[in-house]
């Protein structure tokens, strides 16, 4: 799997209540209207811009906070291609997988991007290009997540095995 | 080489001898926690294609986020769950009525947070059940629906930090402070993935209410759950009320720890967390004149019978200042209950408190308070973010119930020791 976008660069503690506002979480129940809301208290112009296959690049603890799982589904229903963070908040990284987005830990590519640059992500060889010819690895990760991301999250992987039984 | 409290927890639930940090396990929750999001977990359950929750006797269901509902998609999202809880035989099940209340405490009260248990919730404070040494952590809504279909979760096994505590509060100081003092050196991704337990002589003098407000807001520096080795206090407050049987799993004397800190409580002073990050902590006396809009007393972090005490033992016989709103939210209906026969809702009241029904309130933004453009608000609860209560261009300083009260009091944040 290879994913191409632009990046769009958040600081460190990004925490679900800016990622997805907590005043919506009863409220805005479809995904596709979960993604206008995107990270709206932080940054108003990152859910009318950010392109199918765009790029979250963010600092440590990236999702800390609620377990509110639309922090994730919100970003995957827009369309973003992957988050890379210095590190993941615990809860946001298994939804993250549980929606089919994403996660990719690899501290060293911060400092190395800049807003609205293209970089291209080689998941199965666990490589990240940048413009300027820069190559930075992360580890694979484990089959039995690549699995549950490979069917498009959780859901459709249990519907997947309960289907087989 | 001995193990820490979730090394043994997760070895004896995954049936294996040994494990270690970094290890992935398969486990089965001995009970399970949802709220309002029951709704969502409902419609992405059914869509998995199973009939029958594994265990209906294990599902816990409360009502507590917006109750009662503020709006038509609230109601309707409430009668999906009735509807289902109905179909599906969960007995557990906690309406919006006079015996529910926020979440944890309903859980807690209801005697569900047992020693030695797996607990998994849809919400990320169930790690509140660490204070009677139950292994619970918080998980997303797929993962909830996942679970009610399968009865199993993978989940790592995480390193763990010790805390001990020593030392005698001194005066003005709570558990609130505490915490906040611990979140503010580590950080909020300082115990990331990771158990805390908190020991010590002064966690055993600890209240449970107390030990749940210290448990309660270790996820605010990414910890995946905390631990306090049951005693008798813990024993007798479940001797009636237990719903099943436990055994106490304690750490072994030779586990080792990633990181081992010491507090003295003698040293600490009252402390607020400054917006927008809970670990943007300083003491009281730097940020003491600042005017507030509204103060907020209640939530899982310090909506119980001692915190609203200490708020009356504040207030009672005076008036809040003049421009300041205060709410008070008692954790429970059971603490409700309990306060309006101790008076304590009344001096609360007289003082000028307005009273709303148990529950979570404004704190996520729902309902009950929420902030207008530009205004300050000092709360008890256990979140500051940007956006939490409601409104972006909102302040939030979080603070114990002793310092919200002298605030609500004053008008302007102030030190608690000034009005004690
Ligand atoms: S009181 Fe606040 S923090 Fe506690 S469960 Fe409710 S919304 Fe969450």
């Amino acid at each position: 799997m290879i994913i191409k976008g632009r990046v769009w660069k958040y600081g460190d503690d990004i925490n679900t209540d800016v990622i997805f506002p907590g005043k919506y979480t009863y409220t805005v129940l479809e995904p596709s209207e979960m993604a206008k809301h995107a990270l709206e208290d932080l940054d108003p112009s990152f859910a009318k811009e950010a392109r199918p296959g765009d790029i979250i690049v963010a600092g440590k603890n990236f999702g800390c906070g609620s377990s509110r799982e639309q922090a994730a589904t919100c970003l995957k229903a827009l369309g973003i291609g992957a988050v890379v963070a210095k590190s993941f908040a615990r809860i946001f990284y298994r939804n993250a997988i549980n929606q089919g987005l994403l996660v990719i830990q690899c501290p060293e590519l911060f400092e190395f991007v800049v807003n609205g640059e293209e970089i291209k992500i080689d998941v199965d060889k666990g490589e990240i290009h940048t413009l300027g010819g820069k190559v930075f690895r992360f580890s694979p990760l484990p089959e039995f997540v690549r699995r549950i991301i490979d069917d498009g999250g959780l859901i459709p992987h249990l519907r997947k095995r309960f289907k087989e039984r | 080489m001995g193990m820490t409290f979730a090394e043994k927890l997760l070895s004896k639930k995954a049936d294996l001898s040994h494990v270690k940090p970094g290890d992935v396990v398969i486990v089965e929750p001995d009970r399970v926690l949802s709220h309002d999001n029951a709704a969502a977990i409902i419609r992405l359950f059914k869509s998995i294609g199973v009939e029958k929750v594994w265990a209906p006797e294990k599902v816990v269901i409360v009502l507590d986020h917006a109750v009662p509902a503020p709006t038509d998609k609230h109601a309707n999202n409430h009668k999906e769950i009735r509807e289902f809880v109905a179909e599906q035989g969960i007995q557990y099940f906690y309406d919006v009525n006079s015996d529910g209340g926020v979440c944890h405490q309903v859980f807690c009260e209801e005697g569900f947070a047992l020693p030695s248990h797996l607990i998994l919730g849809s919400d990320s404070h169930t790690c509140t059940y660490g204070a009677f040494g139950v292994f619970a952590t918080g998980i997303g809504r797929s993962e909830m629906a996942g679970v009610w279909a399968l009865g199993q979760i993978w989940l790592r096994v995480p390193e763990s930090i010790k805390i001990e505590v020593v030392g005698e509060f001194p005066k003005g100081v709570y558990a609130k402070d505490l915490i906040l003092r611990i979140i503010g050196d580590l950080g909020a991704d300082g115990a990331d993935y990771k158990s805390v337990e908190f020991t010590g002589g002064a966690i055993r003098n600890m209240s449970i209410s107390e030990r749940m407000t210290l448990c309660n807001m270790v996820i605010e520096m990414g910890a995946k759950n905390g631990f306090i080795e049951p005693d008798a206090k813990t024993i007798s407050y479940l001797q009636s009320i237990a719903k099943g049987r436990f055994e106490i799993i304690k750490p072994d004397e030779d586990a080792s720890y990633e990181k081992v800190l010491t507090y003295e409580l003698s040293e600490l002073e009252p402390l607020v967390a400054k917006p927008h990050n809970v670990d943007n902590v300083s003491p009281v006396k730097d940020v003491a004149g600042l005017k507030i809009d509204q103060a907020l007393i209640g939530t899982c972090t310090n909506g119980r019978l001692d915190d609203l005490e200490i708020a009356a033992s504040i207030l009672g016989g005076k008036k809040i200042a003049k421009g300041v709103r205060l709410i008070v939210i008692p954790a429970s209906w059971r603490v409700y209950r309990e306060a309006l026969r101790r008076g304590i809702v009344e001096t609360l009241v007289e003082a000028g408190a307005v009273i709303a029904p148990p529950g979570c309130g404004p704190c996520m933004g729902n309902h009950l308070g929420i902030l207008a453009p530009g205004e300050v608000c000092i709360s008890t609860a256990n979140r500051n973010f940007k956006g939490r209560m409601g409104n972006p261009d909102s302040e939030i300083y979080l603070a114990s119930p002793a310092t919200v009260a002298a605030s609500a009091l004053k008008g302007v944040i102030t030190d608690p020791r000034e009005v004690l």
